[in-house]
């Protein structure tokens, strides 16, 4: 505490030098906190994506279907708990611009295969009983104003009406959440039924796009995923199946790639930073020989003088650091809802705090080390030779 | 120690100082012996070069003499380690510099504090001592100003009174009025006289100016190293 007033004093001397310093203190700190909550988000999002389901598609490509009475088939399959399949409807929005991605499901199996959907009492029934209806994500309803009651003609843009309209009217039976940290489903979707759409349907009747399993043992997934593929073989729908922590896994990947280059950006931020704050303290020190050597002639031992200058780095980089990480903070805070919608976890937590922490500690060493050791090496004679 | 045997707070024997300078060696120093009793106020004259700062860093303890012995108040400072050395120039010296050497971003009362920073003294223990050695030197109405909004003259009484808020036995001034003017310099001057004589610190000036020389009990003349001759006032 006694020597407050003088590193304050110091740290005061140059305003705008300062301010420079500080400003890449916090960018950097700011960068960090940022990123820290995406890469912690994709960790977590991955983490929790369900072991138990498989994910059957058409072995040729994504986007040739399957035969819808492969979904009776996988389930009287053992191993197999539940069972449940989406279709890719094409969706076009009022506009006709606006693309939505409305899937065509089974509403009931659908509701068993992802509990993770969080829905108001009654929305369940009314939406099992009303073939039109459609539940719709929190976070596509909010974009566009949509609210349970309304009535949404939905244009496709893959498929027909038998009478030759490719617009489908949908219910807004109501708007459907998930479950805190589950990442397998957005909220951005409509989900709409598969019954009335395939009655309806001019061409591409009777199929579908891909199965989601549940599995009945999570232990043995990868021996259930091959014998739903048997299953098919030789047929002129093969199938393939893999685990959703597979495909996810896949996904991970190319977020490491982002993330590995993200990691780059915020290194060489953190590297500037070092720089520019090693630099600040190296003039510092240096415009005030004269006084440094004036406190060791005073009797200040030189481990002292050497610790006021660690100790005006640690305090410019803290301060800075904890600018940043507040601005961090911040802007999590802003655009959290935002990047909620993509990453269920978007947060700052104490595990982000704790390391920036350690990095002020570390970077605030280094950058003042080189010249708290001149500070410390100091030769009182000569630097008062040239007062 | 030995004050009665007519040994001085100072003494110097056969100090020797030289520096190499790229297998050069030079002498600044050359076989010194003096002795400087308590309370005695010494000034130091001789030509640039000649070796008088040198003499009072070695006295000061801020150097290290290539030869010879020296002891104040009985202690053979030129054994001590460096840290320890430190802490004797803290306790037991006062140092009055020509530029004053004030740090610019303190006030006048958080200078003359600043060796206390270094005993277990608490913070309002350190102030009012501070304030007391600015009101010694007459600054008392000057305790939160900066060392820029002060003249010279006064620059030097704070300069003064950081030498003393330790209460040390000696001081050390090295042209102390070398940047002052007249009016200003006999300020400076009249405070020594009044710090050595109604306060007995045992004070070494070196200076240029003969006026300020005479204000001295005797003076000492130094020139390549070696005491010339000695001048009572
Ligand atoms: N660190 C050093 N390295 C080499 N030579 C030095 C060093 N310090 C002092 N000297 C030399 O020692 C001699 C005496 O220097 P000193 O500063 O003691 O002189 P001075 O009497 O105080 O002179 P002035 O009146 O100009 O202040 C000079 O010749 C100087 O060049
Ligand atoms: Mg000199």
């Amino acid at each position: 505490m006694r020597w407050l007033p003088l590193l304050l004093a110091n740290l005061r001397r140059r305003p705008l030098r300062l301010v420079f310093t500080l400003g890449s203190i916090v960018v950097a700190f700011w960068l960090f906190a940022l990123l820290e909550a995406l890469r912690s988000g994709f960790a977590t999002s991955i983490s929790m994506v369900g072991v138990d389901r498989l994910m059957t598609l058409n072995k040729t490509s994504i986007i040739q279907p399957l035969p819808v009475a492969y979904f009776e088939r996988v389930k009287a399959l053992p191993g197999v708990a539940e069972v449940s399949f989406f279709h890719w409807f094409g969706g076009v929005f009022r506009d006709g611009r606006t693309q939505i991605p409305v899937y065509v499901c089974d509403p009931e199996s659908f509701l068993r295969v992802y509990p993770e959907l969080l829905l108001q009492p009654g929305v369940r029934e009314a939406w099992l009983a009303d073939r039109q209806g459609v539940l719709v994500g929190s976070g596509v309803a909010a974009r566009y104003g949509i609210r349970a009651g309304d009535r949404i003609p939905m244009r496709s843009a893959i498929y027909r009406q038998r009478d030759g309209s490719d617009v489908w009217e949908m219910n807004v039976t109501g708007i459907y959440d998930i479950a805190e940290g589950a990442a397998t489903l957005d909220r951005q979707s409509f989900f709409f039924h598969y019954d009335y759409f395939n009655e309806s349907v001019g061409a591409g009747r009777d199929r579908i796009g891909w199965m989601v399993v549940r599995v009945a043992d999570p232990g043995r997934s990868t021996e259930t995923a091959a014998r739903i593929d048997a299953a098919f073989e030789n047929s002129s729908f093969e199938t393939k199946t893999s685990t959703e922590k597979a495909m996810a896994r896949q996904f991970a990947d190319q977020v490491g790639n982002i993330g590995a280059i993200l990691v780059a950006v915020v290194g060489a931020v953190f590297f500037t930073m070092m720089l520019v704050t090693a630099n600040t303290m190296a003039q510092a020190v240096r415009e005030r020989t004269p006084e440094i050597a004036v406190l060791k002639t005073l009797g200040f031992p030189s481990a002292q003088v050497m610790w006021l200058v660690l100790a005006e780095s640690l305090l410019v980089t803290a301060l800075g650091g904890l600018l940043g990480l507040a601005l961090g903070a911040a802007s999590i805070a802003a655009i959290g809802p935002g990047i909620r919608q993509f990453i269920p976890v978007f947060e700052m937590t104490w595990r982000t705090v704790a390391l920036a922490a350690l990095l002020m500690l570390a970077f605030g060493t280094a950058a003042g080390a080189w010249p708290a050791a001149g500070a410390m090496r100091l030769r009182i004679t000569e630097a008062l030779r040239h007062t | 120690m030995n004050d009665g045997g007519g040994a001085g707070v100072v003494e110097l024997r056969g100090v020797c100082k030289s520096y190499s300078r790229g297998g050069e060696t030079v002498h600044v120093l050359d076989e010194l012996t003096l002795s400087i009793p308590r309370g005695d106020f010494v000034a130091l004259m001789g030509p640039s070069g000649s070796g008088k700062t040198t003499l009072l860093n070695l006295i000061g303890g801020l150097d290290r003499p290539t030869g010879g012995s020296i002891e104040v108040e009985g202690l053979a400072i030129d054994r001590l380690s460096e840290a320890a050395l430190a802490r004797w120039r803290a306790d037991h010296v006062g140092f009055v510099f020509q530029a004053y050497n004030l740090l610019p971003v303190l006030s006048a009362e958080r200078n003359v504090e600043l060796p206390l920073l270094l005993t277990r003294l608490p913070a309002p223990e350190r102030l009012r001592r501070a304030r007391t050695a600015l009101a010694l030197v007459g600054l008392a109405d000057r305790a939160r100003h900066r060392p820029r909004e002060l003249s010279g003259g006064q620059e030097q009484r704070v300069g003064i009174a950081r030498a003393i808020v330790t209460d040390p036995t000696l001081l050390l001034c090295d042209e102390p009025t070398g940047d002052l003017d007249r009016r200003s310099g006999d300020e400076v001057l009249d405070l020594l006289g009044a710090l050595n004589r109604e306060f007995g610190k045992t004070i070494v000036m070196v200076t240029h100016d003969p006026r300020a020389a005479q204000r001295a009990r005797r003076t000492l003349h130094l020139d390549k190293g070696r005491l010339e001759r000695e001048t009572r006032a």
